[in-house]
């Protein structure tokens, strides 16, 4: 297979080699590995997606998307995902923030526990999250006189896929932080700017790319999750059931089908949402670059 | 025809090139498992390997089972037998069969899973379930109320349900078979004090009686899933609700669930309540027949199944909390724990799992209308 895709690529390179001459060696194989890699990995698995929706006719497919469940998963997933990635962004910058710019005891500690979200099998969270947030929990007993239910409401939801989410927007952020030229601040405070000015004037633009990066890595990781949520949601038709739910609960019923279509818009949905992401990050990168010059 | 234990089920590698080439090839289907390849010439002191692929609360019956089964084929063949378990929720074990997990005999919760390997895979015949006798359910079960120390909300039958203030604790239905018999069983308890006759069901004179009861079996588990707060996913993921996090009065469970979470976590703590009327749930049991051919174990397997229904199957069923179906074989001990309960089977009611999957828990059936409408 690796000599078929590594000689398909050097086809491909050849073709391109006429036209424009790279100085760097290695394209050949180099691209050759990364076709065959997505392939075996991502392009056959999901493109099966769309090969067993195919055998639903288009209204069966719409019927089995538009259901009201179906819709009212739709925006739960979508909400839920947005907010928390949006959480994320504002305060997995002040993490970045405080971890970058400051040295204190512990901080290491601090550092490394960012990461966990990534590490633990995401069903321990949900259940670690459930037990604080329900009503006889911690922070759930807090909650309860302020009239809040967290567990299986949509706020259970939010919280499981904050939690999924921080350490993208936070290990995003922190070496675009780094690379942040402490010049360029004492410029701006010598030309009479004050903290916030400097904050978003300087040092956000720079970030931003790192940040959007953060965002759409976050949103899209919640938007899959399964493990933890189903914990917490209470999975309550119409209320708290999230897509991945649906789908397995599609599957449960023997209904590939039904399950392959509602995975399929989810899958669109997410691509689209993240292409825009990335629109927006190219087009203020060239924004920032003309005003720049 | 017997395999050595080195043959490898499918190796990792295996696996991926099968999974590979079946979707390079065919664009999409099911995945072939490659066959084990088979020695004539084998020993038959070889060991032979069995893979029983079941669901979750059967765990402990089975590690028991199992080992007596291998003393006992040893005591008559000579040869030894080693049983592989494959535990997890009903519908996803299924699942796992049919996209070809080669298990010899499968042994679910509902007649419906195994009807579904028989029908999208053809791994079995589709008579599957009169080839052993009580619908090859070696053991049933019910479903039965588990409540809190003392019984507090004065729960006793289906109707206190529905008392002011009560929370109900069960999982969905559309994602759990257990929650399923749940249901079930609520529906066919008013269907029963309704029409007290159940053998009227089928009959057109009385047509008119039948769909009353019925909206009326309809407005109970309506109220019933309204009293819901939360609904997990499987029937483990209530039971903690329930027990751990201490939500709900009383918690709709297997009765051999109920048993295990009364027994292990202290009888002080919960009371057990068996209904007037329940459902009799009847796990069954069956051979995968391509795969056991294929592996060479069709004899063994068989003899694996039939001793299910041998005086030590039995008592090793009702010491883990089911009820046997030979209970002469049990210990009496055991059979005491067991209250009597007028039991009404899902053929009698609905009409079978596949009638009953399609009229209640398919989309757009009328446990979906629960929440929509």
């Amino acid at each position: 297979m690796s000599q078929g895709g590594g000689r398909r690529a050097r086809t491909l390179n050849r073709a391109f080699a006429l036209k424009r001459h790279s100085v760097l060696p290695g394209f050949g194989w180099t691209l050759g590995c990364t076709l065959l890699y997505l392939c075996l990995l991502v392009l056959i698995p999901l493109s099966l997606l769309f090969f067993r929706t195919a055998g639903l006719g288009w209204s069966d497919f719409w019927s089995a998307v538009t259901a009201p469940r179906v819709a009212a998963s739709f925006k739960l997933s979508f909400a839920a995902s947005g907010l928390g990635a949006a959480l994320n962004a504002v305060f997995g910058f002040i993490v970045a923030w405080t971890l970058v710019r400051y040295s204190f005891p512990g901080k290491r500690l601090i550092d490394a526990t960012v990461d966990l979200p990534f590490a633990l099998p995401t069903a321990v969270s949900g259940i670690a999250l459930t037990t604080v947030y329900s009503r006889t929990g911690w922070i759930g007993q807090l909650l309860e006189p302020l009239g809040i239910q967290a567990a299986f409401t949509p706020v259970g939801v939010t919280v499981a896929l904050t939690f999924v989410g921080l350490p993208f927007v936070v290990r995003a952020v922190q070496p675009a932080l780094q690379d942040l030229d402490p010049e360029a601040e004492e410029a701006a405070a010598t030309l009479g700017a004050g903290r916030w000015q400097t904050f978003y004037r300087v040092i956000l633009p720079t970030v931003m790319p790192a940040l959007l990066t953060g965002f759409a890595l976050a949103f899209a990781r919640a938007l899959g999750e399964y493990g933890s949520v189903v914990f917490i949601s209470g999975n309550m038709p119409m209320r708290t059931e999230i897509v991945p739910l649906l789908i397995v609960s599609e599957l449960e019923q023997y209904d590939y089908q039904g399950a392959a279509a509602i995975a399929v818009v989810m899958l669109v949905a997410s691509f689209v949402i993240l292409l825009l992401i990335n629109l927006l990050q190219w087009w203020g990168a060239r924004h920032q670059r003309r005003e720049g010059v | 025809m017997l395999r050595p234990k080195h043959l490898a089920r499918s190796t990792p590698i295996h696996s991926a090139l099968a999974l590979f080439s079946a979707c390079s090839l065919s664009g999409c289907g099911g995945v072939e498992r490659e066959e084990p390849s088979r020695n004539a010439g084998e020993a038959r002191s070889e060991q032979v390997i069995l893979l029983n692929v079941s669901y979750d609360p059967t765990r402990e019956f089975y590690r028991e089972f199992n080992q007596a089964f291998a003393e006992h084929w040893t005591g008559v063949t000579g040869a030894t037998v080693t049983v592989e378990m494959s535990h997890g929720g009903a519908g996803k074990q299924a699942r796992a069969v049919i996209d070809g997990l080669a298990a010899d005999v499968v042994t679910l919760a509902l007649a419906y899973d195994i009807d579904a390997i028989a029908e999208r895979a053809g791994l079995l015949p589709a008579n599957w379930q009169s080839r052993l006798p009580h619908n090859s359910a070696p053991y049933t079960s019910t479903i039965v109320f588990l409540v809190r120390e003392g019984n507090p909300k004065r729960i006793s039958d289906w109707d206190d349900l529905l008392k002011p203030g009560v929370e109900i604790i069960t999982p969905n239905p559309k994602t759990s078979g257990g929650a399923r018999w749940n249901y079930l069983a609520a529906w066919a308890f008013v269907l029963k004090r309704e029409v007290s006759d159940l053998s009227k069901l089928g009959d057109p004179g009385y047509a008119a009686d039948i769909a009353r009861a019925e909206t009326k079996a309809r407005k109970f588990v309506t109220e019933l899933f309204r009293r819901v707060p939360v609904l997990d996913s499987g029937a483990r993921g209530s039971t903690n609700t329930f027990v751990q996090r201490g939500i709900g009065d009383v918690l709709l469970a297997w009765e051999n669930e109920a048993f295990l979470a009364a027994e292990e976590l202290g009888p002080d703590k919960f009371d057990i309540i068996v209904p007037s009327i329940s459902i009799r749930a009847e796990p069954p049991v069956t051979l995968v027949d391509r795969w056991a051919e294929a592996h060479g174990v069709r004899e063994v397997a068989e003899a694996y199944l039939e001793f299910l229904y041998s005086p030590i199957g039995q008592r090793l069923a009702a010491k883990h909390y089911y009820r046997p179906v030979y209970p002469q074989h049990a210990d009496p001990e055991h059979l005491k724990r067991f209250p009597d309960v007028e039991l009404i089977s899902v053929d009698e009611v609905f009409g079978g799992w596949q009638k009953a999957q399609g009229v209640h828990f398919a989309d757009g059936g009328i446990f979906d209308r629960i929440y929509t409408q």
